[in-house]
């Protein structure tokens, strides 16, 4: 079959069963987009490049499938460079498509060209700049097969615009030959009795477990384990809906903003079981004392992770639902009756709370409401800052891959368009973005986006009129120096109706969950504007670099 | 402690770049850094010498490197039976009062010369990095005025059939 190379990129796109295309229109794609309008290919135009590529991200997140952005050369390709770096610190598979001036201008300063796969090279899993049209399908497969298996991560595909006009003889791969991709899926066996026998001679072991968990689908194999063997979990951000919020066995997020519960656990465990996790820094302050009683069990897919951060004791390489898998068959739990006492003591004795104020609304009670009128199970997405932390302490969630938010990068502004990606790939769930004032004001033309689609996002702002979570730095650790951090905002409500979009603005206690639930309710898109509490702390909080068993704001009850 | 990598890589486009960006991004430093093709024309070598601090470092760069698609295997062989190998070029101030010198250091050193001119010699020379710098160092009073270095390359030996 003689085709163009457009076409042949929609071709591939299909038979890798892609269903929608985020993107945005230029030059150097128009033979494509051309194609995309002869073809009818599902395509979600958004305001922005960046919206384009975190929609494909939250798209990715939210249901598990790889997600798909295109964009025009030079300015359209740099507009993608802050969603890959955050798809990539995410480990989340996006495949990402730029247009780039003809082979025969490339490397002449061209007009809009841009080196996209110079620029993306430390963060993308692996790029490709497309030399000839018949190579694109044999890079397109393994694009899908790079950035979806092993550890995910984002793939970027350079079209030049010949390419994309070029004639080729398609066929599609059906395999792959990359002599020097090789994930390794199955856990060592000897470590993992290794890791069985360490089980049944621990007293106070401890479950960490990341990201890794939800990419790998062993959300299921954890609370087998947890359950079998009666371990408490705690999670990083990115693993929270790895494990049901509302679980017993759960001791909530762990590190800076992490639960007290969660953080003595950690240092007074003498078995730290860490689960597609890798200890970053915001996790383990002060490394030197992080866990310093416990042997460590490191799984991970990523065999560079392993001693990166931290010594380990028994690294088991390989998929995570294989390696739980293969240890439930042989666990043989010990006796951890009494740890379990001593941390559900903590629990109790340090709850997460805070101090309600008359006649404000506080941040966390947002959340709270929220959790309760969905039940924990709707899809949220975040922006980074407080706002993003109170979500992760006060939202229980209870489905796997509910929570969309930045968490290695700490993109402001990835959320709205994430949640816009979610909500194409999840069409009968309630998606909603928790923003804050300052971050949804970094991709606030996407308000565009969900309007002409009709996509039924919610936007709930807590907007406390700060770029919050670095006013609490400035209040805690520089004497109250509030240097550019106070936001003259727009009326929130009205920039959504001018955008056609149903808005509503909360003001007192009384009045928020009436109006949360007109929200929500609500059939098409819809904002919320909640002035909360203007300077309310992110606490407990474990000062930059602290051992984690000290935090700020931790008061025994 | 100085390591020599020895690495198979797809041969394309950008790996070298690849391997050299990942080394200056995670703050490493590269000595040296020798590339070519090898017999089958589709992968090449690329021969590293790297200072590292600790094993551990070692090993983190090492499975960092392997991280990169393009990148097939690394072996570590400063330690093993290898013969290593670099070429440098020296070109040194020759009057007709040092030129006989000269002309003895070449020869001990089982040297080249390779050009010649009124005032200056180019001198070719390989062998091991030790070779090498002992080398320059004896040349260098004489008025080194310019020199390449290729960076080491290296094989390692077949076992001895017994
Ligand atoms: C793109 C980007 N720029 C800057 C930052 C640094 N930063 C982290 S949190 C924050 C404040 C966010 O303010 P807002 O969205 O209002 O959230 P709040 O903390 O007030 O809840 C800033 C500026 C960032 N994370 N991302
Ligand atoms: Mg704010």
């Amino acid at each position: 079959m003689k085709i163009i190379g457009a076409e042949a990129l929609l071709e591939s796109l299909r038979r890798e069963g892609v269903d929608v295309i985020f993107g945005y229109p230029g030059g150097a794609v128009i033979p494509v987009y051309d194609m995309i309008y002869q073809k009818d290919f599902p395509h979600i135009l958004t305001r922005h490049e960046q919206g384009a590529v975190h929609a494909a991200d939250g798209y990715a997140r939210s249901t598990g499938k790889p997600g798909v952005c295109l964009a025009t050369s030079g300015p359209g390709a740099t507009n993608l460079v802050t969603g890959l770096a955050t798809a990539y610190m995410d480990s989340v598979p996006v495949i990402a498509f730029t247009g780039q001036v003809a082979t025969s201008l490339l490397g002449k300063d061209s007009f809009q060209e841009a080196d996209i796969t110079g620029i993306t090279m430390p963060i993308t899993k692996h790029n490709y700049l497309v030399k000839k049209a018949s190579d694109l399908p044999r890079i397109i497969k393994e694009a899908f097969h790079i950035a979806t298996t092993g550890r995910p991560g984002p793939v970027l595909i350079d079209l030049p615009k010949d390419v994309s006009v070029d004639s080729l003889d398609y066929s599609y791969p059906k395999t792959v030959n990359l002599p020097g991709y090789k994930p390794n899926y199955e856990g060592n066996a000897k470590q993992i009795k290794a890791a069985s026998a360490a089980l049944a001679a621990a007293t106070k072991p401890l479950i960490y477990a990341g990201g890794g968990v939800i990419s790998s689908g062993a959300e299921q194999e954890l609370i087998r384990l947890a359950e079998k063997a009666r371990i408490p979990v705690t999670t990083t951000l990115m693993g929270l809906t790895a494990f049901p919020g509302n679980h017993p066995l759960f001791l909530g997020m762990l590190g800076m903003h992490g639960t007290a519960a969660a953080n003595y656990a950690v240092t007074d465990c003498d078995l730290l079981l860490a689960i597609g996790a890798r200890f970053d820094d915001r996790v383990t302050g002060d490394i030197t004392a992080f866990a310093p009683h416990a042997q460590i069990i490191h799984m991970d897919i990523d065999p560079a992770e392993i001693g990166k951060n931290v010594r380990v004791d028994i690294p088991i390489v390989g998929d995570i639902k294989n390696i739980l898998s293969a240890l439930l068959t042989q666990l043989v739990p010990g006796n951890y009756e009494g740890w379990l006492q001593t941390v559900e003591r903590w629990k109790k004795q340090y709850p997460l709370t805070y101090q309600p104020q008359e006649g404000t609304i506080m941040p966390q009670a947002v959340i709270e409401e929220l959790c309760a009128l969905t039940k924990g199970d709707a899809i949220i997405c975040t922006e980074v800052g407080q706002h993003q932390m109170w979500t992760a302490q006060y939202y229980r969630f209870t489905r796997p891959r509910s929570l969309i938010t930045s968490g290695g990068l700490g993109t402001m502004g990835f959320g709205f368009p994430a949640a816009i990606g979610a909500q194409v790939g999840n069409p009968g769930r309630l998606v909603i973005d928790l923003a804050g004032d300052g971050s949804i004001q970094m991709n606030i033309q996407e308000l565009a986006t969900v309007a002409s689609y009709q996509l039924p996002v919610k936007i709930i702002i807590l907007n406390n009129g700060y770029l919050g979570m670095v006013r609490q730095w400035q209040e805690l650790f520089f004497e109250k120096r509030y240097s550019q951090v106070a936001l003259a905002n727009p009326d929130f409500t009205k920039l959504a109706e001018a955008y056609g979009i149903k808005a509503y603005t909360a003001t007192k206690p009384e009045e928020l969950r009436e109006l949360l639930q007109a929200v929500l309710e609500h059939p098409g898109p819809a904002l919320l504007n909640c002035l909360v509490h203007p300077e309310v702390n992110v606490l407990p909080m474990v000062p930059p670099n602290g051992p984690i068993n000290r935090m700020l704001g931790v008061e025994a009850k | 402690m100085k390591h020599t990598l020895a690495m198979l890589v797809v041969n394309q486009p950008g790996v070298m770049a690849r391997v050299a960006g990942l080394y200056s991004r995670r703050g490493y430093n590269i000595e040296s850094i020798a590339v070519g093709k090898t017999e089958d024309p589709k992968i090449s070598r690329i021969t590293l010498v790297v200072e590292t601090e600790n094993e551990a470092e070692l090993e983190q760069i090492t499975k960092q490197l392997y991280k990169l698609i393009d990148v097939i295997k690394i072996n570590d062989i400063t330690r093993d039976d290898a013969v290593e190998r670099e070429l440098a070029l020296i070109k040194v101030n020759a009057t007709s009062a040092n030129r006989s010198q000269l002309l003895e250091i070449v020869d001990i050193f089982r040297a080249k010369i390779i050009d010649v001119s009124l005032d200056a010699l180019i001198i070719e020379v390989t062998g091991t990095q030790d070779k090498v710098e002992a080398m320059i160092a004896l040349i260098k009073p004489f008025g080194l005025k310019e020199l390449v270095r290729t960076g080491k390359i290296a094989m390692v030996r077949s076992a001895v059939q017994s």
